[in-house]
């Protein structure tokens, strides 16, 4: 299987798709480091936040009827309505992350970490099969709303989906930044996760700050849904499983608790993955947890994460 | 010794009774369901020697479960599977075909998966906490896709057509008085519960609770904690192994699909739901969580909610961190003494069982 021959624009060009997907992984895994910066807590639930946020992205457009019957005539969506579908994803996915940290993760704010590691599979699994329940088992297609159209770049080709999610991450991820470091919340999230106790005395509302937290960073994992989802429009409930432990190690490999770590990773796991697959699709899934364990051997801190140390 | 070699015959006798008993009066059906909570208490029993007993956090179990499964599989199932370089279908037979053989492909598949618990718990041992727990689990899911892209194992169709091995006691064909899947599940839950028992209860034990319980303190009153930790991850990792190759061999078919993620988070839900650390509690988690599926199968027919079972059992998961996340047991065993100190109105004078940290939340990472 691996003596295929391949040709180093192959590769390149397989480099390029990954940095499309790299962009995706990038926005679930800032939901990642921005939870465990504040909490030590994996997030679990995080890759079903995502997967929700591609259906909060399709009900719209089944209610304004752009989702046509079985064998029905496809009808055309008009592209303004992408940015209706977006909105509603955000702010849906946004009030769930706020909602699972309030019931489930704020009343074991003091519990052993083992208990919340185990409280996020719970709500992980929970959210999995409730919505197997609500939404059916059978996959949904999401609408096309760009004719695939490919863009000629030098000597690649890039598709014009491609290159809107190459776009949209970047703004959102930029985006983030600076809110990050510019803004009076931004400023009150990064007080928090350097040291929740400090936080809490020089006046930092951590509760809310925390809240805050899950809801950026579930709107993030919802812009990424909502830009999968227009690539690759099928959707189950099933797709964030796998989607989320990925995105996972890319915020492990760029360093758990920093931002731009979390793009880097992600670009990396995505070209990495791109790349394998050239050879193999089916070695591609291991990709990520062969990096995983390196990076935790090599360098547990990440790229770009801070080393701490350990006390006694 | 020779009173538990005695224990151990005692409950083997016992085993095969159960199973003659089962196979003439019980439908199958929960026969079957019986088995698979034997497999599950395997299980359960050798994830807690790592997770409760040692305090390591591991995610991988269905890594190993997977490995004895496909181990012991490939020695007792005739292999047909597709040969690129002659373009056709080839058939392997079986390698082994006797009780002896099937008794020896067990152990294969224990041993090969003991073997990877060296490989995987030497380097990712160091780490600790949540970040082991993630290694193990990118670990189990290397297992898996590796032999998802194994053909000469079936691929991602996995292996069908796994034989069932019987001791025939007496009478032939159907009404033959045999002992089967039952008696060497069973007689392997009694193997595996007797040697947990015995280990926790050794100084072996103690030392492995001591890195549990403090790691830098044990390393100081002389602790190998290194050689301590990858002991308890062979350990699990051969039962693991075990149960996978009863597993295998009762289904007769192997999936890689059987082996993902989430079984090795049913299994960590089992220890627990009865108490972290606790090698009862474990068993009783074992039984609950493969009983409480099946239960609410029917439920779930007769309500027309399919899918509904798995959302309790989540509910179920999350309640129970919040409001008991030391589980059923805590890190208490249930035993004879316990019950005598629930029954109100009598004490016990001279207790002399250390006070159980009850409001330990838990075990830290």
């Amino acid at each position: 299987m691996f003596l295929l021959e391949v040709t180093s624009e192959q590769i390149f060009q397989q480099a390029l798709n990954g940095v499309s997907k790299g962009a995706v992984y990038a926005l679930i895994a800032v939901g990642y480091t921005m939870v465990y910066g504040v909490l030590q807590l994996i997030n679990f639930a995080h890759g079903e936040v995502y997967m929700l946020g591609a259906y909060f992205a399709y009900y719209p457009a089944k209610w304004a009827g752009y989702i046509p019957d079985e064998g029905g005539e496809k009808p055309k969506v008009p592209l303004y309505f992408i940015g209706v579908c977006i909105l509603f994803s955000m702010a849906a996915c946004a009030a769930i992350g706020m909602l699972i940290e309030r019931l489930a993760y704020r009343p074991l704010r003091n519990a052993s970490r083992l208990a919340a590691l185990i409280t996020a599979i719970g709500v992980s699994l929970l959210l999995q099969n409730g919505s197997q329940i609500m939404f059916g088992s059978d996959p949904k297609y999401f609408p096309r709303f760009m004719d695939r159209e490919s863009v000629q770049l030098g000597m690649f080709d890039v598709s014009n989906t491609q290159v809107t999610i190459m776009v949209v991450a970047a703004v959102a991820m930029i985006g983030l930044h600076l809110f990050v470091q510019k803004t009076k919340p931004g400023m009150a999230m990064r007080a928090v996760s350097f040291d929740m106790r400090t936080a809490r005395l020089m006046g930092v509302n951590v509760d809310g700050t925390i809240a805050l937290t899950f809801a950026i960073g579930s709107i993030m994992a919802s812009i990424g849904g909502v830009l999968i989802a227009m690539d690759q429009p099928r959707l189950t409930p099933l797709m964030g499983l796998l989607m989320g432990l990925k995105a996972f190690v890319a915020a492990v490999l760029g360093g758990i608790g920093s931002i731009p770590g979390a793009a880097l990773g992600g670009l990396i796991l995505g070209i990495a993955e791109s790349v394998v697959g050239t050879w193999s699709t089916t070695y591609a899934d291991a990709v990520a947890f062969v990096i995983l364990i390196l990076v935790l051997l090599v360098k547990p801190s990440g790229l770009l994460g801070k080393t701490g140390r350990e006390k006694v | 010794m020779r009173r538990s070699l005695a224990t151990l015959l005692v409950a083997l006798a016992i085993c095969a009774g159960m199973n003659l008993f089962l196979a003439q009066f019980i439908e199958e059906y929960v026969v079957q369901v019986i088995n698979m909570v034997g497999v599950s208490i395997i299980l359960a029993v050798s994830l807690n020697v790592i997770n409760g007993l040692t305090g390591q956090f591991s995610l991988g179990h269905a890594g190993f479960m997977a490995i004895g499964a496909y181990v012991s599989a490939f020695f007792t199932t005739d292999l047909s599977y597709f040969n690129p370089d002659t373009a056709e279908y080839v058939t392997d037979p079986a390698l082994v075909s006797s009780v002896w053989g099937y008794l020896g492909a067990l152990i294969a598949g224990g041993v090969a998966a003991a073997v990877a618990g060296v490989l995987v718990g030497i380097p990712t041992l160091r780490l600790k906490g949540d970040y082991l727990a993630i290694a193990t689990l990118g670990f189990g899911e290397i297992v898996r896709i590796l032999i998802t892209n194994f053909e000469k194992v079936g691929g991602a169709n996995g292996l069908s057509g796994v034989p069932q091995f019987q001791i025939v006691l007496s009478g032939e064909g159907k009404d033959a008085l045999a002992l089967d899947g039952t008696f060497f599940i069973f007689s392997f839950v009694i193997i595996c519960v007797l040697l947990s028992a015995q280990l926790q209860r050794s100084t072996f034990g103690r030392a492995l609770i001591a890195v549990r319980e403090n790691e830098l303190a044990a390393e100081v009153m002389g602790i190998p904690t290194v050689r301590m930790k990858i002991f308890a991850f062979v350990y699990g990792a051969f039962f693991a192994g075990i149960a996978g190759g009863l597993f295998a061999h009762l289904l007769q078919t192997v999936t890689p699909a059987s082996f993902t993620f989430m079984k090795s988070v049913e299994v960590v839900v089992m220890l627990v739901l009865g108490g972290l650390g606790s090698m009862t509690g474990a068993i009783v988690g074992a039984i609950v969580l493969t009983v409480l599926p099946e239960a609410l199968r029917d439920v779930e027919q007769e309500a027309d909610l399919p899918g509904i079972r798995m959302v309790v059992y989540s509910l179920v998961l999350i309640l129970l961190m919040i409001f008991r996340p030391q589980g059923i047991f805590g890190q208490r065993e249930l035993s004879l003494r316990l019950l005598r100190r629930l029954v109100p109105g009598r004490r016990i004078s001279g207790d002399e069982t250390p006070k159980p940290s009850e409001d330990r939340k838990g075990t830290e990472l």
